[in-house]
């Protein structure tokens, strides 16, 4: 009998089990017998691969149908704290297919590649005002990679004092992504975990007794993950630098402070920008993304090569550079579709615009805020910048339903959660970021299903808990799945799962 | 349990055996637990020194010795089936047996009464 459909949302089984033996999506020429020494046995198989026989519009409907199963900015909102999931304007995507700029290859002479060298000039220079730094390499390729770029430059100036073996602690506060303290030790350095004040940003007293011989630097993520500015972040990298430090800022969360804040003004040596949320270049399922890392003149010698530089003829070329450099973290210049993608939006919007979206983005949030303040728990009652971080304590005390569950039904009402149990210093947290670019409808098409879950948790807490329904699977056992690891499919017959 | 020891850390240590697990406040908080890494047998541990990660579907998170000295034994079972941390945190769901190279600092760990009121302090 065939599966029942739920609508247009189908069951989809997996690809193995589709198609029958003898079935091709292409037909091939027929082989040339092989001539001479067959591969020796021990490179052969045993037996023939395991591989799906399916005609091809099965192929295409197979994973069409799983796609269905998706969420994605374009069918929602997607209010996931931290990520910044913000819709990707589509003239992005018609500047990154222009010829010019997927034709070229990049070992061409310098001549042949003038635009796309003066594409990363452009977009150096644009972040270069928006941050104040005196370089901004384009290499990484990610948010951690620029952690562990900007980590290196860090590393490189404190071995060019001599302090190699004696600097090696790097301050991390509680609320700091995960990938910090890993970019840390990658580094060699040694990571030191302090706490974030009572009114949820770092205070001066808990770097003081760090400050000695032994302090390589601080790492602060500003505004920090519950959404709150590091005010006294100034004050800090004064006793941090006073001390013979360096301060990195993890410059994920620049999309609140853009245009109104420029990081090497109070005291930041080095950071980076994750260009996939800031400046709309896609991001999810892994990238391609792109981490560009800012640097002070100081720090800019070790910088990453070759870098961009505009002749006195107004022409472009590259400079390999000096021996101190770090070296080179990709080759050639980085993910350079999504640096064409990144300019882009920086041009059309240009400088007022980019200041247009700070303050919405902030503006966003403090409203979603403002109405789900009503129905959670706010741990930490100071003003929040782009995005603001909840707590389930209470609901979850009255009703017995977590944070988890409500992201779950959201499901069911057609939003992507926020994002849950991050940062770790709230409990049940529940961090929701709507970004700039939905409006006040879709804000409050959010909120109204968010208030509905909060009541059927107090009048049907079972409809919660079993949550998602309408999805194409329903709620999955994680644990199970991470417990158990299957990594790849084995045919019924001899399946080991029970 | 009632003669365990506890850390404010959330580890138990039971005096009698040398064996440290996690406490049902910790695991009520860290929700399933999904993986478990442990020191090896032979190593010397100090008291708050980090010595595994109990990861759960919500986070990942580090085990503190509650005291020093050198551990002995590691729960191999946990290897195959971590959910016993979720079912018998006190019982077949411990981490660990650590010889405590200290006395003192073994008496210095809160005992049950005084981890239930810190217990129920975190959770104002």
């Amino acid at each position: 009998m065939p599966d029942i459909k739920k609508g247009m949302l189908r069951k989809v089984p997996v690809i193995f089990e589709l198609g029958c033996e003898g079935r091709e999506g292409f037909a091939l020429p027929e082989a040339e017998p092989l001539t001479g020494e067959p591969l020796p046995d021990r490179f052969r198989r045993a037996a023939p691969p395991l591989l799906p026989r399916l005609d091809e519009v099965s192929v295409v409907r197979h994973y069409t149908q799983l796609s269905h199963w998706n969420h994605a900015i374009e069918l929602g909102s997607y209010p996931l704290g931290s990520c910044t999931m913000k819709y990707n304007p589509k003239i992005n995507e018609i500047t990154a297919a222009l010829p010019g700029f997927t034709r070229v290859h990049p070992l061409q002479c310098e001549e042949h590649l003038q635009g796309s060298l003066e594409l990363l000039y452009v977009l150096e220079d644009s972040l270069k005002r928006l941050t104040g730094f005196e370089r901004i390499t384009l290499q990484p390729l990610a948010g951690a990679n620029g952690e562990f770029t900007g980590l290196s430059l860090i590393k490189k100036a404190i071995e060019a004092k001599g302090e190699g073996a004696t600097r090696r602690k790097i301050l991390i506060p509680d609320t700091a992504h995960g990938t910090n303290p890993a970019s840390v030790v990658l580094n060699g350095f040694e990571p030191v975990s302090i706490e974030t004040g009572a009114e949820g940003h770092l205070l001066p007293e808990a770097v003081v007794p760090h400050l000695g011989p032994e302090l390589a630097g601080i790492m602060v993520t500003n505004p920090n993950t519950l959404g709150i500015y590091e005010a006294s972040l100034k004050d800090i990298a004064a006793m941090v630098h006073g001390a013979g430090g360096y301060v990195y800022m993890d410059g994920a969360n620049f999309n609140a402070i853009m245009g109104k804040v420029r990081p090497a003004d109070i005291g930041v040596d080095t950071m980076h920008l994750n260009l996939h949320k800031t400046f709309s270049t896609p991001h999810g399922g892994g990238g391609p993304g792109a981490g560009p890392v800012g640097m002070t003149a100081e720090l800019a010698r070790f910088a990453p090569v070759p870098v961009v530089d505009r002749r006195d003829d107004g022409t472009f070329t590259l400079v390999t550079g000096s021996d101190d450099s770090m070296g080179k973290l990709h080759p050639f210049f980085g993910n350079f579709g999504v640096l064409v993608r990144a300019c882009t939006y920086i041009l059309e919007l240009g400088e007022e615009g980019l200041h247009e979206v700070t303050r919405r983005a902030v503006l966003n949030a403090r409203y979603l805020r403002k109405r789900l303040e009503e129905y959670l728990d706010l741990p930490y009652q100071v003003e929040t910048l782009h995005e603001a971080v909840f707590s389930d304590k209470t609901l979850k005390k009255e009703t017995g339903i977590s944070t988890m569950d409500i992201a779950k039904r959201l499901l069911d009402f057609g939003f992507h959660p926020p994002t849950v149990y991050f940062p770790l210093i709230v409990s049940g947290a529940f961090m929701a970021e709507p970004t700039e670019t939905e409006s006040k409808e879709d804000i409050d098409d959010f909120v109204a299903a968010v208030a509905t879950v909060i009541g059927e948790a107090r009048e049907n807490p079972d409809m919660v808990h079993n949550a998602p329904h309408n999805t194409g699977v329903g709620r999955l056992d994680e644990a199970f799945a991470a417990r158990k690891k299957i990594l790849r499919y084995t045919p019924a017959e001899t399946d080991p799962v029970d | 349990m009632d003669s365990f020891k506890y850390a404010s850390t959330h580890e138990w240590f039971d005096p009698q055996t040398g064996k440290v697990g996690i406490s049902q406040f910790a695991v009520d908080h860290l929700g399933e637990v999904v993986e478990v890494e442990l020191p090896e047998v032979g190593e010397d541990v100090e008291k708050g020194q980090e010595i595994g990660t109990v990861e759960s579907t919500k986070t990942a998170s580090p085990i503190y010795s509650p005291v020093s000295g050198k551990v002995i034994e590691i729960n191999e079972e946990l290897e195959d089936s971590p959910e016993l941390v979720n079912e018998a945190p006190f019982g077949d769901g411990w981490l660990l047996i650590i010889e405590p190279s200290d006395p003192d600092e073994v008496s210095e760990l809160l005992d049950a009464e005084a981890y239930a009121d810190l217990c129920a302090e975190e959770e104002e």
